[in-house]
């Protein structure tokens, strides 16, 4: 007795998703399949010919160790990113949820982050965090050369870390209050009752009841950190010092439009297009499955 | 109904179209540069003056922001057959540009439509920069450049220094004494000035930076950078940074070099004469300082520097009437008048040496503000260029420039070892040339 609409027109159905999917064949379909075409060639940058090389584009990235460190940096980034971004949109959920004064108010101001475009607040960040005249840079007036990202790789990396954490934290804000707030009170006011505080209550009760939440941010901001830091390394440190700060998508852009080799940034794409997608496919079966109220 | 007022959509839009036509008989053609701010400002103006002096062509300029943009932009344009008729490219772009089959070499587009131009005139050090190795221009010499040092006098005169020093030796010396005069901050540093800090010393020491001539020869040429003098020089620049008498100082640190130089917060510094104009505006008022050409090492005879800057190539695939406006446009730029204009309003260099005779006759370089940019001259045209001289002839030298800025970032910064870094670098090199020359496998060098 199942019920369902259907079209009786066989066109119909095309027609209208026909513009979504005219929009997802120029924008997504066509440019990859360029890009897995590139990869698999040599191509001449001004147009004029390419030749066919078969897998040596990935031997070549594969083969070069500076891509393996470029790899393993974008993983650490990815992943430092994603739990310190998480990690502060839930303790500001946790604390915006309860009912305490101005809590209206935090609800709306904690978002406002993710409306900021992030070469903006990379040029924004850029000047908080310059060693010399930032605000930052006050902290050398009292140690002198303690702070310095444009001669310390890892202060560079941190600092653009720290800045695109802060960018998603609206974001995970709105999905950890959402979740919080579907939980019935009821079950937080019977632990209340039972004398736990608000910290073990985060843990043992609202925790585990958000689980699904917290498995779609953890891979959506995964993705994203591999994806989105373009905009705030190309501003505030362009990759430097000594290649500190260059992430997979940052040498992508660098290797394809400043140094023209269109090839080897389409075989890296196609490297980085694959563990998207790896992520999305563990999103899609792994998480969505195994992640349930019991 | 709806017949009719399609026809009447359709005969209007016929008038309109003959209506307009009047309007189109000058020719448009587009003009891409890469410069941005005040330079911007100076082109459109010669745009305008361009506009102004004829009634058969109209340029259209349109700025890109900076080089690499307007190189990414002009490529993407010609792959969808909309580029410009004209477009500025920086010199580390020139041999991109001359294996690309994009454009149309210079002396032919002038000849065929009828100017004749002495091209013996262009300065010898410009001109092969942007020439085949058999000595064919391709591109026009537009804004040219080469790099300078620059001296706070008073810091000078303070610890005693006579004159302005000429090697590197002299500036080690003084950079010592006005540390210990109480000057924080001697020399300013920024490992991204490749340029005057590899490039140019190279140059002016008649050092490859690749074999074949610096890639003359052919697509084969390979990275010398570990092989000759600049492992000294970078071992020695370590050691002045180590010392605290070159100072970092970048965009990243929150001042760049010529800035700390124009504030006075750094007594030296090395960079373009193009920035000649800058440090001008910039200055503080109680700032004295002059410029001169790079120093040497001690013990080596001068060689001419390498232009920098860039160049103006025509693109193919314009009509003809678009090909006679930008003759027109490249002649225009070769008046005595506009070149004298275009040295004053920027600190860039004429590239002809009737322009500078001219101007050093008009007693322009005779007094401040403008003094001393004779110097740039006299460097570029030292001696006549050499193999190592004439230019860099290197695929994706942007690349590889970019490579060794994080070279000497690493040196510096993470004290890894002169030689085996250079060595590193010179195989990273090595293999963007072989990836360039397998690009184009079957291409010729002209």
């Amino acid at each position: 007795m199942e019920r369902r609409a259907f079209y009786r027109n066989g066109t119909l159905p095309w027609l209208l998703i026909g513009p979504q999917l005219l929009l997802v064949l120029v924008f997504f379909y066509w440019p990859t399949s360029q890009a897995l075409y590139w990869a698999f060639t040599l191509e001449q940058p001004w147009g004029g010919g390419n030749t066919w090389v078969g897998w040596d584009n990935f031997a070549a990235i594969f083969r070069d160790s500076e891509y393996w460190t470029v790899v393993g940096r974008s993983t650490f980034y990815a992943t430092v990113t994603t739990l310190l971004s998480m990690a502060v949109a839930l303790t500001l959920a946790v604390f915006a949820d309860r009912a305490l004064k101005g809590t209206k108010l935090f609800q709306s101001v904690y978002v406002w982050p993710y409306a900021i475009a992030a070469p903006a607040a990379g040029v924004a960040f850029r000047f908080i965090f310059a060693p010399e005249s930032g605000l930052i840079g006050a902290i050398n007036q009292m140690w002198p050369g303690i702070w310095n990202p444009a001669i310390n790789g890892w202060q560079a990396l941190g600092m653009v870390i720290v800045c695109h954490a802060w960018l998603g934290i609206g974001y995970n804000f709105i999905f950890f209050l959402a979740a919080l707030q579907m939980i019935p009170r009821s079950l937080s006011e019977a632990g209340a009752m039972d004398g736990a505080r608000p910290f073990r209550r985060m843990m043992d009760l609202q925790l585990p009841l958000i689980a699904p939440t917290v498995f779609f941010l953890l891979i959506m901001n995964l993705i994203s950190s591999f994806t989105d830091s373009f905009g705030l390394i190309d501003t505030m440190t362009e990759g430097g010092p000594f290649g500190s700060t260059e992430v997979m998508v940052y040498k992508i852009y660098f290797d394809g439009f400043k140094g023209f080799d269109y090839s080897g940034a389409a075989a890296q794409s196609i490297v980085l297009m694959l563990l998207v997608i790896a992520l999305t496919i563990i999103q899609f079966t792994w998480v969505e499955k195994r992640v349930h109220y019991h | 109904m709806t017949r009719n007022w399609l026809l009447g959509a359709a005969s209007s839009l016929t008038v309109l179209a003959l209506a307009s036509v009047p309007a189109t008989a000058q020719t448009k053609f587009d003009f891409w540069y890469g410069l941005s701010g005040d330079l911007s400002d100076r082109i459109q103006e010669m745009c305008k003056d361009f506009n102004a002096s004829q009634a058969d062509y109209e340029i259209v300029c349109t700025s890109q922001n900076d080089y690499d943009t307007n190189l990414q932009n002009t490529i993407a344009a010609f792959r969808a057959n909309k580029q410009p008729t004209i477009s500025q490219i920086f010199d580390a772009g020139t041999l991109d540009l001359m294996l690309s089959q994009a454009y149309l070499p210079i002396k032919d587009l002038m000849s065929q439509n009828g100017y004749d131009i002495d091209w013996s005139n262009y300065f010898s050090g410009i001109a092969s920069y942007y020439s085949t190795s058999k000595g064919e221009l391709l591109s026009m010499p537009f804004n040219s450049s080469t790099a300078m040092i620059y001296y706070n006098t008073d810091a000078l005169a303070k610890v005693g220094f006579e004159g302005l020093p000429t090697t590197w030796t002299q500036v080690e010396d003084v950079a010592r004494k006005m540390k210990a005069a109480g000057y924080e901050c001697p020399v300013a540093f920024d490992a991204a000035g490749v340029w005057q800090w590899f490039e140019q010393f190279s140059a002016i020491h008649n050092q490859p930076i690749a074999t074949l001539g610096n890639g003359f020869g052919g697509l084969d040429a390979e990275m010398a950078a570990s092989k000759g003098l600049f492992v000294d020089q970078l071992t020695w620049i370590k050691k002045m940074y180590d010392e605290g008498l070159f100072i970092n100082k970048s965009k990243e640190t929150g001042e760049t070099e010529l800035d700390s130089f124009a504030n006075g917060h750094c007594q030296v510094f090395s960079g373009s004469v193009a920035g000649h104009g800058s440090v001008t505006a910039k200055a503080i008022p109680e700032l004295h300082w002059e410029v001169a050409m790079l120093p040497m090492m001690e013990g080596h005879e001068r060689t001419n520097s390498l232009v920098g800057g860039a160049s103006l190539w025509t693109l193919k695939g314009k009509t003809e009437e678009e090909y006679k406006g930008a003759a027109a446009f490249f002649n225009f730029l070769a008046t005595p008048k506009q070149a004298e204009w275009w040295s004053t309003v920027t600190g860039y260099i004429p590239v002809t040496n009737t322009g500078f005779e001219a101007m050093k006759a008009n007693g322009f370089y005779d007094a401040a503000p403008y003094k001393g940019r004779e110097k740039a001259i006299e460097s570029l045209t030292f001696t006549p260029p050499t193999e190592n001289t004439r230019g860099i002839r290197l695929g994706n030298y942007a690349s590889i420039r970019a490579e060794m800025v994080k070279t000497i970032q690493d040196v510096l910064f993470n004290n890894k070892p002169v030689k085996e870094s250079l060595e590193a670098f010179d195989a990273k090199g090595n293999e963007i040339l072989r990836r360039f020359q397998a690009t184009y496998k079957d291409a010729q060098l002209p």
